[in-house]
């Protein structure tokens, strides 16, 4: 070692680190039906669980539940980790599309990378198939002839959880904001629910993200505003350690209810129920909803990371894949990947139908819409065994759950 | 006295209680690099995942073994203190006659592959650990609901730091380390075994950070990227309280705790930065750091 230079090893260190931000590097020569899914979404963060390699998972379910491989479509994946950074995401997004010809960007949480990925896709003209982001923004002000927003966003969770709360009696609102493009969005569409109603907004504290642990200051802060109601307009392990750290500071206790507006079931698991029984929350698949959603889970859950049930981000990059592949066997491997937009606009012209999202239909801005589920988290002694999380309050139908679609402000439809 | 700058007093009373808990947790971890970095030289970039062992080992013991709270404060350090011994013993010692870079380049990769082993095995959302019955509940302060627990953890730290400064600097065995830091050949030369000192004192750094750890469990979610949010924070304070200085890096906790108690009722959105921007004033008016010894 001694003879070694140290600017030769921090050389050496830099190119090694460079070289794992980048992704798996796919080979240029492509045999003429082939697809590539390229998907890219929080591998080694905080929104891991509810992505992540999930995501990966279902993806090759739906591949092979597609049986498009026997119909002479070959499906290639990548996997990309963006580390929820706007710059990491576009990079990836970028050598993908321009390098290593890849067709479809798949799934993207976190809004901040999802808009950036939205504007690349669109200007290469490409296929974006957003499952993971929330803010209604990609079908609004942003939207997009290539992109489809699949599984949820901020509009459709507050209405379902927002409303509920303020219906029964929740009237006076605090929020808790993660400070990027999705907390905001969140927070205004909550915000718009609650003043429609008759009720009031007393305050909101804007986190930041990533890197908050610690939520007792801004739970003391909600708590002093006397608001019935506390919006959490995070998501992920933000909600988790909010959640927790509100049991530990017995702001339920004192009667104030909190609106987790963003939450997965894998967030329920790691709470733990005793933790998170009687809260509320909006999401558009649960595995124990119906015959189909419990056969899908069944046939994908080998492969899912560390025992977790799939979640509705996971499940939406399912059900996407299986419209996009249905569609690209229709049309042929060559004019699939021709346009972008020829493709989307196939997408959007048929109905969507699968095991894991049931039955839906893709509106003209790019929002696929169906049914959406206000769900309670069960108490220890309701819960009959591994995973079985929830009870059903309340069903959206698709045409009242999402924006109607003259008040997005989406060119698209006005033109 | 019922507002202060338009914010009411009691609520800035709760957040300078609040501030000086967090502030409790930095400290602790500061107090394990700050004993590291003046005995052995080296910046201890694993420092963050073994933190968060600390709180893995906790659940782990909870979990398999069915053993609570009180005995995984007094396993967990041991367990992942000697996991820190291993680490020394195998790699760190090799490489104490070479650049201090060196040594942060290895623990860094060290801290980077033990958080995706982690990751691997139990994913991002975290484990529930539950605060121990004896601790549970909480007093009301009239301006705040303060829970046992955070008070027990404010309580702890305190004692925990001043028996390590007591250890280092009032102690027959603090001072051979102090001498071993100086100069290691002299101390050699009078019998004392000064490569195995080194290894104990990291062992001893490390169990300090798994302390905090199971001290965490019950607060934050149990999730591999806990000490990676915690840990840049943490350098900060080590930087600003001056490198080594083990007094420097309790007080900077507690004080930089507090700071960001406070910012995140003024300007929230600022309180991730806050300990940044006293950092970079520090440096330029004091670059050896508050407490530091150019």
């Amino acid at each position: 070692m001694a003879h070694l230079n140290r600017r030769a090893l921090l050389g050496g260190a830099a190119a090694t680190a460079a070289f794992g931000a980048l992704p798996a590097h796919v080979a240029r020569a492509q045999a003429a039906n082939t697809v590539r899914i390229g998907v890219l979404n929080d591998q080694s963060g905080l929104y891991r669980d509810v992505n992540g390699p999930g995501s990966v998972a279902c993806v090759r379910q739906a591949i092979q539940d597609s049986g498009v491989t026997a119909r002479g479509v070959n499906v290639e994946v990548v996997v990309g980790d963006h580390q929820n950074r706007p710059d990491v995401g576009s990079t990836i997004t970028r050598q993908w599309i321009d390098r290593d010809n890849v067709d479809v960007i798949l799934d993207v949480p976190t809004s901040s990378v999802a808009l950036a990925v939205n504007t690349i896709v669109r200007e290469r003209n490409k296929i974006f198939l957003n499952s993971s982001a929330a803010t209604s923004d990609l079908t609004g002000a942003q939207c997009s002839p290539n992109t489809i927003h699949w599984t949820y966003d901020t509009y459709m969770l507050a209405k379902s959880t927002g409303g509920a709360m303020v219906r029964a009696g929740g009237d006076t609102w605090f929020f808790i904001t993660a400070d990027y493009a999705f907390g905001h969005a969140l927070e205004r569409d909550t915000s718009g629910f609650v003043r429609a109603a008759g009720g009031r907004v007393l305050g909101q504290v804007r986190t930041p993200f990533p890197g908050t642990t610690d939520f007792s200051s801004f739970l003391v802060q909600a708590q002093s505003s006397r608001a019935k109601v506390i919006g959490l307009a995070n998501a992920g392990g933000d909600t988790i350690n909010s959640i927790k750290q509100a049991a530990e500071f017995g702001v339920t206790r004192r009667g104030t209810k909190l609106a987790a507006l963003l939450m997965f079931i894998s967030d329920v698991h790691s709470l733990g129920l005793e933790t998170a029984q009687g809260l509320v929350c909006t999401e558009s698949f649960y595995w124990d909803l119906n015959d189909r959603t419990r056969a899908f889970t069944q046939r994908v859950l080998p492969s899912m990371p560390g025992g977790l049930r799939p979640g509705m981000g996971q499940a939406g990059c399912y059900s996407a894949i299986m419209h996009y592949l249905k569609t690209v066997a229709e049309m042929g491997v060559p004019a699939a990947r021709a346009s972008g937009v020829e493709t989307v606009n196939r997408m959007k012209a048929q109905p969507t139908n699968d095991d894991a999202m049931g039955e839906g239909t893709i509106r003209p801005d790019g929002r696929r819409i169906q049914p959406v589920y206000l769900f309670e988290v069960k108490t220890p002694a309701e819960s009959r065994g591994a995973w079985d999380y929830y009870k059903l309050l309340q069903t959206t139908p698709a045409a009242e759950a999402f924006r109607p679609l003259g008040e997005g402000n989406c060119a698209l439809v006005r033109s | 006295m019922d507002e202060i700058f338009g914010i009411p007093a009691p609520l800035l009373f709760g957040q300078l209680l609040l501030g000086l808990i967090n502030g409790a947790f930095y400290a602790l971890l500061s107090l394990g690099l700050a004993v590291i970095f003046g005995m052995l030289n080296v910046i201890n970039f694993t420092h963050g995942a073994q933190f968060m062992m600390g709180a893995f080992v906790a659940w782990m013991l909870l979990h398999y073994f069915g053993i609570g709270y009180w005995w995984a404060l007094l396993l967990a350090p041991l367990i992942v203190g000697f996991t820190g011994v291993v680490i020394e013993k195998t790699m760190i010692s090799r490489l104490y006659k070479l650049d201090h870079l060196y040594g942060l380049l290895l623990t860094f990769g060290v801290g980077l592959i033990i958080e995706g082993l982690f990751r691997n095995q139990y994913g991002s959302s975290g484990m529930p650990y539950r605060i121990p019955p004896e601790l549970q509940g909480a007093w009301d302060l009239g301006f705040m609901f303060m829970p046992v627990y955070r008070g027990w953890v404010v309580i702890v730290a305190i004692v925990m730091c001043l028996a390590t400064w007591l250890v280092i600097e009032k102690t027959k065995l603090g001072s051979y380390l102090r001498a071993a830091t100086e100069n290691p050949a002299l101390v050699q030369a009078f019998g004392i075994n000064v490569p195995r000192m080194m290894t104990l004192t990291y062992g001893a750094g490390v169990a300090l950070a798994a302390f905090a750890g199971v001290l965490a469990a019950p607060i934050y979610s149990v999730n591999p990227q806990m000490g990676a949010n915690l840990i840049i924070i943490v350098f900060a304070v080590v930087v600003i309280g001056g490198m080594g200085s083990i007094l420097g890096s309790v007080v900077t906790g507690f004080a930089l705790g507090v700071i960001e108690g406070f910012t995140r009722v003024f300007y929230p959105e600022a309180s991730a930065t806050v300990i940044f921007v006293v950092m970079a004033i520090v440096l330029l008016l004091r670059p050896a750091g508050l407490f530091g010894r150019a």
